[in-house]
């Protein structure tokens, strides 16, 4: 049991896939232009993880070595494909914004890093944990970044007015935003790492 | 497990019949509130572009060529079977991110009513504000009850009396084009509809002057995306 809760927070603190393995950057930088619609697709790839890990994790008898990528690739863009059409029927709204980045959830290196580093090695149930727990890893740091640069862009975290909006600063909405903030965030959390 | 030619071809081909099932499965149970949910913005857009309709405009809509490859729809809406307006789509593609797809409310006399976006992919903070900017009464940004005939719309920049939205020049034009075109699909229709015969042969040179001078702009913005 002990090591199953490890299996979880492992992927949210200590092997976070956004501040410390850097995993799955191009998704982190091009939706969090606001912390719900980073929160969204941390939630779409933690779906996509949980699914993949699991149906991975209990194929991985069946499957040859030499061919295990092409079988993972298919098994992961099926569901994410799922996700995007169901998105699309059921939050139109939100599809809208985050439209672009859904098929890439494919390629993005979470998915597949952590269907071959672990689910193909470990049994169905810690597999599940490992894809919650970085899945929720993914969420968090993709909605504290997407807070940071909506609080400087625009003045408001989650819609909600912090500061008015000419205060601004334009830049953080854009890419160039998108590295410098992230840059930052890096930084405060290693140090905040290394004291612990 | 070890790799034999078999057990490849067998393994990756179950893998590949059982999602192929499970994706044609998902689709077909989406894929009607996909259309559903499509065609409830499309008809809340054109109820918000031309209110007081008691006809169903997307059940009337016709398409209108205005230019080789360019095709806008035109919704005509009636109450108890008298046009009151006629709501159209079109699209631009020289938006600052690809293309910016609109619907322009016009009334029976070629006035803009309101117009309502309908997809773009404009950067956040600056070129995303067309959703409101266009709208708002402040300066002279409000394109809101302007006749197309006298004159068509362009950027102060341009030359035109229209202000862009701020640091979002190349959106604001490409807007414009999208409204100027949907103008230019509504008098053509115009001229088309012999029922419809309205409009003063003055008003019918007016639109294919139009209709000439629109590719024009045309060329003009793309200039101007390649500038950037």
């Amino acid at each position: 049991m002990k090591g199953n809760l490890k299996t979880l927070t492992n992927g949210i603190i200590k092997e976070n896939p956004t501040f410390v393995l850097l995993l799955g950057m191009c998704p982190l930088l091009g939706t969090t232009t606001s912390a719900l619609n980073g929160m969204a697709m941390g939630l779409a790839t933690t779906f996509v993880l949980v699914c993949s890990n699991t149906v991975i994790s209990s194929l991985k008898r069946f499957i040859p070595d030499k061919i295990r990528i092409p079988a993972f690739i298919v098994v992961i863009a099926t569901f994410v494909s799922l996700v995007e059409m169901n998105m699309k029927a059921y939050a139109p709204a939100l599809y809208e914004s985050l439209g672009l980045f859904i098929p890439l959830i494919v390629v993005n290196c979470v998915v597949l890093g952590r269907a071959e580093a672990f689910a193909a090695k470990n049994k169905i149930f810690p597999s599940l944990l490992d894809g919650l727990g970085m899945g929720l890893g993914f969420t968090l740091g993709l909605t504290l970044l997407g807070s940071v640069r909506e609080l400087f862009g625009t003045g408001k975290i989650f819609s909600l007015n912090i500061y008015p909006e000419e205060y601004g600063s334009l830049i953080f909405v854009l890419a160039p935003g998108a590295f410098i903030a992230l840059g930052y965030l890096i930084a405060i959390i290693s140090k905040i790492r290394n004291r612990v | 497990m070890k790799s034999s030619l078999i057990n490849m071809f067998l393994s990756l081909t179950c893998i590949c019949i059982v999602s192929g099932a499970l994706l044609a499965y998902v689709n077909e149970v989406t894929q009607e509130p996909i259309r559903k949910t499509q065609e409830i913005k499309l008809e809340n857009s054109i109820r918000e572009v031309v209110p007081g309709f008691d006809n169903l405009p997307t059940e009337e809509m016709y398409k209108v060529g205005i230019a080789e490859k360019d095709t806008v729809f035109v919704y005509p809406a009636k109450q108890n079977g008298k046009i009151i307006g006629t709501a159209i789509e079109t699209a631009s593609k020289n938006g600052f991110n690809g293309e910016i797809r609109i619907l322009v409310g016009l009334d029976e006399t070629g006035k803009i009513i309101n117009y309502a976006v309908l997809s773009h992919s404009e950067t956040p903070g600056l070129g995303d504000k067309i959703n409101i900017w266009f709208k708002t009464n402040k300066n002279n940004q409000s394109i809101l009850g302007k006749d197309l005939s006298k004159k068509i719309l362009a950027v102060s920049k341009d030359g035109g009396e229209v202000d862009a939205i701020t640091a979002s020049t190349i959106t604001s034009r490409a807007f414009l084009q999208a409204v100027n075109k949907a103008y230019v699909a509504y008098s053509g229709a115009k001229v088309d509809s012999t029922t419809q015969a309205t409009s003063t042969p003055d008003a019918q040179t007016d639109a294919t002057t139009q209709a000439t001078s629109a590719p024009d702009t045309q060329t003009d913005s793309t200039t101007q995306a390649t500038n950037k």
